[in-house]
């Protein structure tokens, strides 16, 4: 696959680092031209210095028969552009943006960039999983059909708690996909009785991730 | 007229300068508050610092229920993005954008964008009046031959 990396930074360097070595052909956008210097030394020849937004440099990189652009500057706004500039210019099949303020992943979206990686939410995310006793934790989104995977902590008070998954009526576009109990992973049926302190792995639309927080929590 | 404009530069200053004489509500944002020691004195509009790329400093702005919005930075990319904040997020019913990179300008003009590109107006008009100059300056000359 040949991918095209915007910016140099950390990011860019580690991600071009890591497909290369997966046997991908690369080519690295970076606008400072010292920075292009010293990812050469290390990585090969695979940067060029120049404005990935900039048509001319991304003619040079040979965007036209790029499958994937990545753009990973700092700046939201120049990943956005490089993001629509390949598309609509150079007609890239798959563009990937890196979003520095959550605010702005749902604008990204809106204006045709195929997937946006948003950092901060991920920092978020790992950070609210690794704070004790939180009853309902969101795992991960799941881009295709705006899906996520969650984890609830069932409550001596949940209104779920000794029942049968059979009982249950669960929101629409909701399921429960495993069952953590102690140290025990429980593939659940119909009969599998639900436990205060159980924590329950469930895949549920977006829409539906607050209404099962208020029926399991 | 409500116009909210993105960048106190020389532009951006004039315009809003132009605007509010002739009886706009006219409010200014820049990331750098001294930048709007460019506006005149008298200038009665409002001014708000931050940038225009984040969707909550323009509802600070009043882009809710501004009628155009005019994105004049020196960062194509910055005018590229708000100007599509404005349009897509808040319906804004003229949107302005200043891009000095002409394929850039082209890319987004074709999007539908309201766009203006100094670097090739600009460079026209400048060589309008080179061609002019050289064939008044090659005209009598010939005549007189």
């Amino acid at each position: 696959m040949y991918v095209i990396v915007a910016g140099g930074g950390k990011v860019g360097f580690y991600l071009s680092q890591h497909l290369l070595a997966d046997g991908h052909e690369i080519l690295l956008i970076e606008r400072n031209a010292d920075r292009v210097v010293e990812i050469n030394e290390v990585l090969g020849a695979v940067a060029i210095a120049g404005d990935a937004a900039e048509a001319s440099t991304l003619v040079a990189a040979g965007a036209p028969r790029a499958d994937v652009v990545v753009a990973v500057t700092g700046e939201d706004e120049d990943n956005l552009v490089i993001c629509q500039v390949a598309r609509e210019k150079f007609h890239v099949g798959r563009t990937i943006a890196r979003v520095n303020n959550p605010k702005n992943e749902h604008l990204f979206r809106m204006l045709g960039v195929d997937v946006t990686v948003s950092q901060t939410n991920y920092i978020l995310n790992l950070i609210e999983q690794a704070i004790p006793d939180r009853s309902f934790v969101h795992l991960i989104s799941l881009r295709h059909e705006d899906l996520a995977i969650v984890d609830a902590k069932v409550s001596e008070t949940s209104a779920v708690a000794h029942r049968a998954i059979g009982e249950i009526e669960l929101p629409q576009n909701t399921a429960i996909a495993a069952i953590a109990r102690g140290a025990n992973l429980i593939v659940p049926s119909p009969a599998t009785e639900l436990l205060p302190g159980d924590d329950i792995i469930a895949v549920a639309h977006q829409d539906q991730e607050d209404a099962l927080r208020r029926l399991l929590v | 007229m409500k116009v909210v404009i993105m960048g106190c530069g020389r532009v951006g200053a004039r315009v809003a300068s132009l605007l509010d004489h002739t009886g706009n509500h006219v409010t200014v944002i820049d990331v750098d508050s001294r930048s709007f020691r460019r506006l005149p004195a008298g200038f009665r509009g409002e001014t708000t610092i931050g940038t225009g790329i984040d969707e909550d400093v323009l509802r600070r702005a009043g882009i809710e229920d501004a009628d155009a919005f005019i994105a004049v930075t020196n960062g194509d990319n910055r005018n590229i993005m708000a100007a599509q904040v404005a349009r897509l997020i808040f319906d804004v019913p003229e949107v302005v954008c200043r891009i000095y990179d002409p394929v850039r300008e082209d890319t987004y003009r074709r999007l539908g964008l309201t766009t203006v590109c100094p670097t090739t107006t600009v460079s026209a008009i400048i060589l309008d009046q080179v061609m002019r100059a050289s064939s008044e300056k090659a005209g009598p000359r010939g005549g007189s031959d």
